[in-house]
């Protein structure tokens, strides 16, 4: 094996490798579809943000604006403070409303941006006063539960035992849906 | 009697003693091999035709194995990803598991495996054998350093081929998952590329899975070559340690992938 042949084949081996990892980064990883461009900084203050994280998505009409960039706590109002940052692209009104979604039914929490009417638009560094918490699934259950058991007991008839069969299936009906 | 039970313990106590100073004396000759290797890799840059000849060696001929493997390691993981997902409704998400396991897990430790078998067993021999012939006697009789023209060359081969076939790995694997997931068993194909992409960093995922690779490509080559250079001068000796390279390469991977992981997960 003369020294031009291995070379050429070296220089094959390093070109897939490079090939192989640019395929990585480009088609596999998300360094193409998650790029912000410049960005400012607002925060929001929530009661409760549930499970989001730092970097969760900030969307407005389900199309990514931004990202969070950190979350704090505010030990004089007990509140969570979200720092949010937004691509310099997109500009929204000052009575913007920030909430707290959550993509599926189990899935990742992020941010939804709803425009108001205001003239005005967000600076770096403002503060969004319009929130909405997140939505804690077990506090709605017990409240659920609470609600049902509070609710008086009127179906002790007879005759409303058919209605509380059909609901029934309903419930099951319901319970089966492939979520 | 009591007397030929104590010896028996005794002897038993000494036995165990001689394999940990033994097994200890090993780990330090091995350390020691390393910064020579470290030292005198100069000279390796210095004469890169040495190194490309051994990144040909152990990089390019080992190129079959992996995209083979790769590609079939890709298929199995679709082909069982899919049988668990699809009962949970989201076979979509085969693109994320096939593409997550590959990256993170499977192509830096399967590469290193069957490196270790392929190129790190025909170091250890060719070097073991080098020392059974006195060639290294003779380099060393003509003023040649034969850790700086044998073992570094060698050496930053491995480090080198390594990151580059398990890219190739995790990257054929992935195509390998496609094949099944997409026009096999009918997955959305832009469902399979967007939630992988959506879940697959950069940094965490792809930048860890190299460093994974590059750790495994030192601890590999470095235990192929010292196995080699310390490998008693006879046909038992180099096929001992031949066997050797394969399970402390293989044991060490394994190993060190669990402390990398838990590493990088915490931090």
């Amino acid at each position: 094996m003369d020294r031009i042949k291995i070379d050429l084949w070296v220089g094959i081996f390093v070109a897939l490798g490079v090939a192989a990892l640019l395929g990585l980064a480009m088609k596999v990883g998300n360094l193409t579809s998650s790029k912000l461009g410049d960005t400012y900084k607002v925060t929001a203050a929530f009661e409760n943000i549930g499970g989001l994280k730092p970097n969760a998505p900030v969307k407005s009409a389900g199309v990514l604006v931004g990202r969070v960039a950190n979350i704090g706590f505010d030990s004089k109002a007990y509140e969570a403070v979200v720092t949010i940052k937004i691509d310099k692209r997109y500009a929204f009104p000052k009575d913007t409303f920030a909430n707290i979604y959550t993509a599926g039914l189990l899935g990742e929490q992020y941010v939804g941006l709803e425009a108001g009417g205001d003239e005005d638009i967000l600076q770096e560094g403002d503060k969004i006063t319009q929130t909405q918490d997140a939505v804690v699934l077990e506090k709605m259950i017990s409240q659920f539960l609470y609600n049902k058991a509070s609710e008086p007991n009127t179906d002790s008839k007879p005759s409303d035992e058919k209605a509380d069969n059909a609901s029934a299936a309903k419930s099951t009906e319901l319970g089966d849906a492939p979520f | 009697m009591i007397k030929s039970a104590l010896n028996g313990l005794v002897g038993l106590l000494s036995g165990i003693g001689h394999r940990m100073i033994a097994r200890t004396w090993r780990l330090g000759a091995g350390a020691r091999l390393f910064f020579l290797t470290l030292m005198y890799s100069g000279e390796s840059f210095r004469r890169f035709h040495l190194t490309l000849r051994e990144v040909y060696f152990t990089g390019v001929m080992s190129l079959l194995i992996i995209i083979v493997s790769a590609f079939f390691v890709g298929m199995v993981l679709a082909l069982q990803g899919y049988n668990t997902l699809q009962k949970y409704g989201s076979s979509e998400a085969i693109g994320v598991l096939v593409a997550l396991a590959l990256v993170r897990e499977l192509g830096p430790v399967v590469t290193a495996l069957l490196f270790a078998g392929r190129a790190g067993t025909a170091i250890t021999a060719e070097i073991g054998l080098m020392k059974t012939t006195e060639q290294l006697s003779a380099m060393e009789m003509m003023a040649v350093n034969p850790i700086a023209r044998v073992v570094a060359p060698r050496f930053w081969a491995g480090v080198i081929a390594m990151p580059i076939l398990a890219a190739l790995f995790s990257m054929v694997g992935i195509l390998g998952g496609y094949l099944v997931a997409v026009p096999l068993i009918g997955v959305d194909d832009g469902a399979f590329w967007s939630q992988m992409q959506a879940n697959v960093d950069v940094k965490d995922d792809v930048i860890n899975g190299v460093i994974k690779s590059l750790v495994f490509g030192v601890a590999c080559t470095m235990i192929a070559l010292f196995e080699g250079f310390d490998a008693p001068p006879t046909a038992e000796g180099v096929s001992h340690a031949t066997t050797r390279t394969v399970v402390i390469s293989s044991l060490t991977v394994l190993a060190l992938d669990f402390v990398l992981t838990s590493f990088m997960l915490v931090v």
